[in-house]
């Protein structure tokens, strides 16, 4: 009954991405093409005020100067950007008021992949913004969390009710000439979440998001913000899934967090966009950028469960301005097939006495190339700054790669910076201790792939917990318990 | 670009008056149009990100030297190792001091490139051996061959270890106002043969210089090199330094790189794997001040089962110095079973001193032992107070653990008199009048 390294790798190659159906509803899909014409009707279409127009025009006029990067450790072809519809929003009404109004195939698509949003209304006390393409459809427990002052709507709508929030804080942790999708996705943003906790406020259930993209041929391209103010707390959730799609799709996202003084902000996300078949065929382009600023005494983390994509590139970054401000990241990337994931952090010390912590896991399978890029810089005035960093990386097979490129500039002396990295396998004697006690090869490796991963699955919040279980099996299973 | 042009239009005065073997001058040419094509690297080269060169290219070099330079013994003495008995190889201003030299021909060949270049007895070998193992797509390099003429040429036959070391000294004497230098060695080891060598390049005066220097090197089956590299140069030298080792079967390649002087320096230092059971050791220490700048860039190509490398940096910056530290490792498909092991550990003294440390692993193999640190840190303050309590003044007990953090790396240093030359050093160096001999 022996369960074989051999049989899993063959399993892994052959196991079929679950969730990769098509929502057949019908769409209101832009023609194909990006000019200024089409980043005015985008925001025409949003009902945008002008100075929001004028936003993402500044962002175009700069994208158009840029060059795509090329320096990361992945290869693909690059996406025709002549060649992408960049706005598309499901057909239905703009608007529901509750779960009778929604198209039931909609419903049904959510039913698939898990998320019952009754289910997740009594049980989880998790208000969901559902991103279905580019217009949130439905969005729960907006009545609780407006009780205590919390804004949590889709960007859209904050820029119409909440301009002077947004006009203020947009674009300020990442620019839009920031870097070339980041300019991409300040010119085109469709939809995405808006969140504000207000002075002393601690958001009192965990907020969640889940994008998905559907339309054929439709890069989608999300902007969140979320703006915690002073003293106050929140848990943000993102998780993604993709249905099967033959010709690769564009994901452009951007994040930006601002945690003023004494808040703490806790970003999780799990991505599981689709990967692209055995073959490597088809696939999303995962390209992007989220940053977060911290300010006096704040702190931010970032934890991220990385499954999905033909090809990721992404560093979720803080920028410790403040002092005793603290940074983490937590990160577990899969790799498998013909998977290329390039991701990292960036931690930027500028205040005294500021923390940071990085610990990031890298599993590669199949014929895929995993990535650890990180950048850990002290700056001159940040005195007493204290930074460790663990990368380590589990190669299954001999056709895999696992690569790491820390960066680490100190240019003060009181900085204090560990950085540790590992490469190995699931040793043979390993497995053999496990079956010695009566565990069979299959439970032994999930016992030691999770072992290997549990410091950062600890870090996500008990809702999530389950849902990074469910993703990873995708990507591994038969070798998850 | 004044240098690089200046590099160019004398390429072929100087083509015409060296006369080597002919396929020497295709290599040449052949270089010289890669460096061309290549240019100087700029900061937007991920290589050279951390290490401007723009000062250093901006000067007004002289290619080569217009004096005959001579220099006494006494002079120069205390920078040779001088307590033990070696052959030497001495250059003053680029060209060949037979005076100041030891060399030999009897059971193995030490002596001149120059000689190796011109003679057809060398020509196997030559074309073996020369410019095999040299990148081609670095710019530094590429101009070390299309100008290559003279450096030292050590040939151990099979299974003759080495009764005494080695030392290949470059001294430039500061008669032409800024002068480059551009040495080139090549050093082949036979099959269980065993060698020491330590290489050192010294300015006798506060003119500038700039050393571009190639070395290559080829353990045989079963080799053992012993390389040590004293970097103490004055504040106006500076140094780019291009070391490439092949490795054979079994064979042992040790480089311990001590870097406490000179404006700039730049060590890459390359090993390649050709077959199992090697083993690869890289060492250094690094204690620099002022302006100074020290940048290694180690690369570790592992493409052979079991095999084995190790890498340990320590650095110590004071002032407004930069220290640079770039390892590769690199482990190939077939090269399970790999050891790889790299450690940098740095100190910075001063608030102003800087860091950059990019530990990078690049594994295709699934059975491996890989791992990397990197450590910034102060000195203990505990263990400080300890020593002070126990008498020991400030000054010397932060030399006393400067020395034991610096110290691994010395463990290995096999000669005796190399070890307490750097104990010398050190010791100069952290303003302290301690021997650290036990």
């Amino acid at each position: 009954m022996g369960y074989t390294e051999e049989e899993l790798k063959k399993e892994l190659e052959t196991k079929e991405y679950e969730y990769g159906f098509y929502t057949d509803i019908e769409a209101d899909t832009f023609p194909v093409g990006l000019s200024e014409e089409i980043v005015i009707a985008i925001s025409q279409r949003k009902k945008e005020p002008k100075w929001m127009t004028q936003w993402r025009l500044e962002a175009y006029k700069v994208w158009k100067e840029m060059e795509e990067p090329d320096w990361a450790n992945v290869n693909y072809t690059k996406p025709d950007f002549q060649a992408i519809s960049y706005y598309s929003a499901p057909k239905s009404k703009d608007k529901y008021n509750s779960l009778d109004e929604v198209d039931p195939e909609l419903l049904d698509t959510f039913k698939r992949l898990g998320i019952s949003i009754d289910e997740q209304k009594k049980l989880a006390g998790v208000a969901v913004d559902i991103v279905m393409d580019s217009v949130s459809v439905a969005t729960t427990f907006k009545d609780t969390l407006a009780k205590k002052g919390i804004i949590f709507c889709s960007i859209s709508e904050a820029i119409q009710e909440h301009p002077e929030l947004v006009k203020k804080y947009l674009g300020t942790v990442v620019p839009q000439k920031d870097n070339y999708y980041a300019a991409l996705n300040s010119a085109v943003f469709s939809d995405g979440s808006f969140c504000y906790i207000p002075k002393g406020v601690r958001c009192p259930m965990e907020l969640s998001t889940y994008f998905r993209i559907n339309q054929a041929g439709t890069g989608q391209f999300e902007r969140t913000l979320v703006i915690a103010d002073k003293e106050s707390y929140v848990s943000y959730l993102e998780g993604c899934t993709a249905p099967s799609r033959d010709e690769n799709q564009l994901h452009a996202a951007v994040v930006e967090l601002i945690a003023l003084d004494d808040a703490e902000i806790k970003y999780s996300t799990v991505q599981n966009w689709f990967p692209g078949d055995k073959d490597g065929k088809g696939g999303v382009f995962n390209f992007v950028t989220k940053r977060g600023i911290c300010h006096d005494r704040s702190k931010i983390s970032w934890t991220q469960v990385e499954t999905g994509s033909a090809v990721t590139w992404k560093y979720p970054s803080c920028i410790l301005k403040g002092d005793h401000s603290i940074g983490e990241f937590y990160s577990i990337a899969v790799t498998n097939n013909l998977q290329q994931a390039d991701t990292g952090t960036k931690m930027i010390h500028l205040g005294k006495d500021t923390k940071s912590t990085i610990i990031s896991k890298g599993i590669s399978a199949g014929k895929s190339q995993n990535s650890y890029r990180g950048l850990v810089q002290i700056n001159g005035r940040a005195e007493n700054a204290r930074n460790f960093s663990q990368c380590d990386s589990l190669l299954m097979g001999n056709a895999c790669g696992a690569h790491t490129f820390p960066y680490i500039e100190a240019k003060n002396k009181t900085a204090k910076i560990e950085h540790e990295a590992t490469t190995s396998k699931i040793g043979e004697d390993q497995i053999f201790y496990c079956n010695q006690r009566g565990i069979d090869t299959e439970k032994a490796i999930a016992l030691i792939v999770n072992g290997f991963s549990k410091e950062v699955l600890n870090k996500l919040p008990m809702e999530f917990a389950v849902e990074a279980q469910k993703l990873l099996e995708i990507s591994l299973e038969g070798s998850v318990g | 670009m004044q240098l690089e042009e200046k590099l160019m239009s004398s390429f072929v005065a100087f083509e015409s008056e060296v006369d080597t073997l002919a396929p020497v001058h295709d290599v040449r040419e052949k270089a010289l149009k890669s460096f061309e094509k290549l240019g100087f690297p700029t900061k937007k080269n991920e290589e050279w990100k951390y290490t401007p060169l723009n000062t250093l290219l901006k000067e007004d070099f002289h290619i080569f030297s217009k004096h005959d330079n001579t220099i006494e013994f006494k002079e120069v003495k205390q920078y040779f190792i001088h307590d033990i008995d070696t052959f030497k190889i001495v250059f003053v201003d680029g060209v060949y001091n037979s005076f100041l030299s030891e060399t030999t021909h009897e059971g193995a060949d030490i002596c001149l490139l120059s000689a190796a270049l011109t003679q057809s007895k060398y020509k196997k070998v030559i074309a073996d051996y020369f410019n095999q193992m040299a990148a081609e797509n670095d710019a530094f390099t590429s101009l070390n061959t299309a100008f290559a003429k003279e450096g030292a040429y050590i040939y151990i036959p099979e299974k003759k270890i080495l009764e005494k070391p080695i030392q290949i000294i470059h001294f430039s004497t500061g008669n032409d106002a800024a002068l480059m230098l551009q040495p080139r060695n090549l050093i082949v080891v036979g099959k269980q043969a065993e060698v020491q060598i330590i290489e050192r390049h010294q300015s006798l005066s506060s003119q500038k210089v700039f050393t571009n220097s190639v070395t290559e090197i080829y353990a045989d089956q079963r080799a053992q090199v012993d390389y040590y590299k004293i970097q103490n140069d004055q504040e106006e030298a500076s140094l780019i330094d291009n070391t490439y080792i092949r490795q054979e079967k079994e064979s042992h390649a040790k480089v311990h790189t001590f870097s406490f002087g000179g404006k700039l320096t730049r060590n890459n230092l390359n090993f390649f794997h050709n077959d199992e059971r090697i083993e690869s050791t890289l060492k250094g220490i690094t204690i620099i001040e002022n302006k100074q700048l020290v940048d290694h860039h180690t690369l570790v190509h592992h493409a052979s089962p079991n095999c084995e490398s190790h890498q340990d940096y320590k650095g110590i910056y004071a002032d407004t110095s930069t220290g640079v530290f770039n390892g590769k490792v690199i482990v190939e498909k077939e090269a399970q079973k790999t050891n790889a092991f790299q450690q940098n550990n740095n100190i910075l003294i001063d608030d102003k001193a800087t860091i950059n440390s990019k530990p990078q692993l690049e594994i295709f193999a699934d059975d491996v032992k890989c791992s990397h640190g990197c450590t910034i840190g102060q000195l203990d303050e505990d263990a400080l107070f300890y020593l002070r309590t126990r008498g020991i003044p400030k000054k010397e007990a932060k030399a006393l653990m400067t020395y034991a953090f610096a110290n691994n790396v010395l463990e290995s240093v096999q000669i005796p008199s190399v070890k307490s030359r750097i104990n010398k050093i050190i010791a100069t160096k952290l303003g302290v009048d301690l021997g650290f001999d036990v």
